[in-house]
């Protein structure tokens, strides 16, 4: 049997799920007067991402919090799944790698159209041994579905990610089946705001309790595995029940069923096949077989068998819950406010100056100086330091997992922001660099002088006028209490 | 060697327009309001004066470019005429122009002349705008209220301060210049408050309120400056206004990224302060120095800069402030005409108004805010935001002072 420690497998996985966390009792509130039906999905919370925060971000965040569990680990490759991509003319895996510092020489790309997207992906790169380099499958999701749709109640927004290579696995691949069919549950035309669906029973019974039932149990025959054996079944099912009737026809367990995290975060779409993954990772015991299976347009199986290494990293923080339906449909474009003058700014982004300086504002490049040792952003000719002022002899380094404390602080309640007030200050990092930035997921009253920080990726600013937005690192508290996610690089859970 | 610009340029007349939301006027009438009494004030004709300097900061949103827009309201006969702009220290670039053609010989009058139409952007407060394409990609839109407000939570934290204290002082900041600027006919916001006023108003950015920032106004200032040879040969016997000093001191980039700056000083305010102080031999401003104008675009700023221009002590200037040592009848008072905070903020006129005001006080023309003796007045006109920016320094007196 080859040594667990130079195995082809499994290396992590994690989740990223954004801090607020809308009430959905404050959702069927605003829309019991005409979808009363909605009462018995208004349980718990879901995550909504903030206003600065899109597939690509939530990406950048996942995918950062496997550099930090297994930092000696570098991605040769990197895959983007999504159905719900910013750009769909520009490599979207691209802003992600730029942002966590793959090298120029990683093989990108991006993959959508269905919710099983990532999963296809993590199973054909873990039925690929022949390589050493490691391959970081990461899938992010922002469905902004219809007001008053059940999905509305039911999605959540967030990422996930596995990292696949050679190494100290967490778990190995024992066998996976893929199967297409063009069985259209739901769709979304290219460019348009909102899925239209069919009907649920439909759905279960000639798509999830055939497709599916029929592609697990062909992964199961083929890893010569009983249903019985499976330990942790893990299958997105956004309808009620699903989940339950498809382990009951195939014999797994009902103790084996997987939480899907329905009651505080919601389903993550293409997402959510990794986001269970890691669920059932961190619960099962060595040896333990993970069925993962995901269904559309067909449906995928994996089975993995569980090593008896620990999982690196940490998992998600309760977040913050959000009471506030129309912050919401704000944030998600659904309604329109009149925010004033200020908010017609033209935020058009000079593309030859963004690509002059792109490590700049994708991986928070500074320098530091080799004659004195003065880190400071942005990177420049001449050095800031009164002393020293040497020319050309700052190498670059990277401000983004670099921890900083406040310098100075404001809440601005006169500027544009999608979310007032604006907050900003002046960051100073540990063992150099200032930088006046701003802040995210602050609370009010939050900051203050000393209040230490971290850097998270966010979206800086929208051009409206021409479909462009612009990405930049922010500050956010470090919180090390009750409420909060990810926990802090270097410390927690890792 | 140089010797600097102390005595060698006179004032010889000014002017200065009413600030204000003037929603009838453009900047030509502006312009014109100010210039006019400031010929009659020279007692000299257009024909006389041989080059202009013009101070326009937020171009797009009023004039535009060049300093043509200055020569067609003036009608100037075709002289030398430059545009300056260094943010809100524009009105001091215009003067230091004019000054240092003069100085130099090379113009026997010139004028310095600046303008701000602000109150046509539709809404409250200054302009948006870029910080330049590569800025634009990291640097957050700061507004100025919130660049400020910074001042205050770094002063708070260095020195121990309460937040609560520190805002008494700041609301004291204000109270005192809207009671200057009541004396003032030509101030924009002529109503006295109190300190309840400032404490109650809404939030602009966290801890400044309504009343702790500036007036956005329409408004000009200018001045026409000689040598004091032929100011003495034009008005024999009259009171002479002397240049004393005049300096600039701008930002490198230090207070923004070098992590030694503490977030609550004006770095470029005590370099501009000592230089200017050096120049006209000032060695005790907190003595010697008998009114000042300064850069009081937020309450904090003007509470800060106390310390920074020697006027308080480091740590002191909140107990100077609640003292009343700044108040006109205080030891050395600070905005008797109200003020930035009051009086307005024209942009590209501000650093002149400042000037404006020493001048009327030192010639015992400034009405009922009138000082019982000035000599010595100090300017301080700040450009930019606390981290970067843009400091000039006038000191002016009496000839001979």
């Amino acid at each position: 049997m080859t040594r667990i420690d130079e195995a082809h497998g499994l290396l992590a996985a994690t989740r990223y799920v954004p801090r607020l966390r809308l009430e959905r009792s404050e959702v069927l509130n605003q829309h019991r007067w005409m979808a009363p039906g909605l009462r018995g999905l208004a349980k718990g919370r879901r995550a909504i991402a903030h206003w600065d925060e899109d597939s690509v971000t939530m990406a950048v965040e996942a995918a950062r919090q496997l550099q930090q569990a297994l930092p000696a680990v570098a991605a040769a490759e990197l895959t983007l799944a999504s159905t719900t991509l910013p750009f769909a003319d520009r490599l979207n895996a691209g802003i992600v790698a730029s942002a966590i510092g793959l090298a120029p020489e990683a093989v990108l790309r991006d993959v959508g159209s269905s919710a099983r997207a990532a999963l296809t992906e993590l199973a054909a790169a873990l039925r690929r041994t022949d390589g050493a380099a490691a391959h970081l499958v990461v899938a992010s999701e922002r469905r902004t579905p219809k007001p008053a749709s059940t999905q509305e109640m039911i999605f959540g927004d967030g990422a996930a990610a596995a990292l696949v290579g050679r190494g100290p696995v967490v778990a190995v691949h024992v066998a996976s089946r893929s199967t297409h069919a063009d069985l259209v549950d739901h769709f979304r035309q290219a460019g348009a705001e909102n899925d239209y669906g069919w009907e649920e029973r439909w759905v279960r019974d000639e798509g999830y309790l055939k497709i599916a039932v029929d592609t697990i149990a062909a992964c199961l025959a083929d890893a010569g595995v009983a249903a019985s054996e499976v330990a942790h079944f893990a299958m997105p099912a956004p309808l009620a029940r699903v989940n339950d009737a498809v382990a009951r026809r195939l014999g797994i367990a009902a103790s084996a069923l997987v939480s899907a995290e329905h009651d505080t975060v919601g389903d993550l779409g293409s997402a959510q096949p990794l986001a269970m993954l890691d669920i059932a990772l961190r619960a099962a015991a060595p040896g333990a077989l993970i069925l993962v299976a995901a269904f559309a347009s067909g449906c995928d199986a994996l089975l993995l068998r569980r090593s008896a290494l620990p999982c690196p990293g940490g998992v998600p923080g309760p977040g913050r819950a959000e009471t506030s339906y129309l912050k919401y449909l704000s944030f998600t474009g659904r309604v329109e406010l009149e925010w004033g003058m200020r908010a017609e700014m033209d935020n058009k982004a000079a593309l030859t100056a963004a690509w002059r300086d792109h490590a700049r504002a994708a991986r928070f490049e500074g320098g530091r100086c080799e004659a004195c040792s003065t880190v400071q952003f942005p990177r420049s000719r001449v050095c800031v330091n009164p002393d020293c002022k040497a020319q050309d002899r700052q190498l670059p380094t990277s401000l983004a997992d670099l921890p900083a404390r406040v310098l100075s602080h404001t809440s601005d309640f006169l500027a544009y922001t999608p979310n007032p007030p604006f907050q900003f200050g002046h960051i100073d990092f540990e063992g150099g660099g200032r930088v006046m930035m701003e802040f995210a997921d602050t609370d009010a009253d939050e900051l203050k002088v000393g209040l230490p920080l971290r850097m998270v990726y966010r979206i800086k600013d929208f051009d409206r006028l021409r479909g462009f937005r612009r990405y930049f690192w922010k500050a956010t508290p470090l919180r090390d209490g009750a409420d909060d996610t990810p926990p802090a690089p270097g410390k927690g859970a890792i | 060697m140089a010797s600097g610009i102390r005595d060698k340029v006179a004032i010889l007349g000014m002017g200065c327009s009413r600030f204000g939301e003037r929603w009838d006027c453009g900047p030509e009438d502006l312009m014109l309001e100010a210039f006019n009494e400031a010929l009659a004030d020279a007692g000299v004709g257009l024909q006389q004066i041989e080059a202009a300097w013009f101070g326009v900061c937020l171009e797009e949103n009023n004039v535009g470019k060049t300093a043509g827009p200055l020569a067609q309201a003036l009608r100037l006969p075709r002289i030398a005429a430059t545009r300056v702009e260094n943010a809100c220290a524009t009105g001091t670039e215009a003067l230091r122009g004019a000054a240092y053609a003069v100085a130099a010989g090379a113009y026997d009058i010139v004028l310095a002349l600046g303008v701000e139409k602000l109150k046509d952007t539709g809404y409250g407060g200054l302009p948006v705008r870029t910080r330049g394409v590569a800025n634009d990609l990291w640097m957050p839109n700061a507004t100025a209220p919130g660049a400020f407000a910074q001042l205050a939570s770094a002063y708070a934290a260095k020195h121990g301060v309460a937040m609560a204290d520190l805002k008494r002082a700041m609301a004291h900041v204000s109270v005192k210049s809207h009671a200057n600027a009541a004396l003032n006919p030509k101030a924009h916001l002529r109503n006295a408050i109190t300190e309840a006023d400032v404490l109650k108003a809404a939030t602009i950015a966290a801890p400044l309120g309504l009343y702790d920032c500036c007036g956005v106004s329409d408004g000009a200032a200018c001045a026409i400056l000689t040598t004091p040879e032929i100011a003495r040969a034009l008005r024999p016997g009259a009171e002479l206004v002397t240049i004393k000093a005049l300096e600039l001191s701008v930002s490198n980039g230090e207070e923004s990224g070098f992590n030694r700056w503490d977030g609550a000083h004006i770095a470029t305010a005590r370099e501009a302060g000592a230089r200017a102080y050096a120049s006209a031999g000032v060695t005790d401003p907190r003595r010697q120095i008998d009114m000042a104008e300064v850069h009081d675009c937020f309450s904090i700023t003007e509470a800060v800069l106390m310390e920074d221009l020697g006027f308080s002590a480091p740590g002191r200037a909140i107990h100077d402030v609640l003292d009343g040592v700044f108040d006109r009848g205080g030891a050395l008072p600070v905005q008797p005409d109200g003020g930035l905070k009051c009086f307005g903020h024209p942009i590209g006129a501000s650093g002149l108004r400042m000037v404006y005001e020493i001048y009327l006080q030192i010639h015992g023309r400034a009405g009922a805010r009138q000082l019982q003796q000035v000599d010595l007045g100090l300017t301080h006109n700040l450009g930019g935001h606390p981290q970067q920016n843009v400091c000039a320094v006038a000191i002016l007196g009496r000839h001979g002072a």
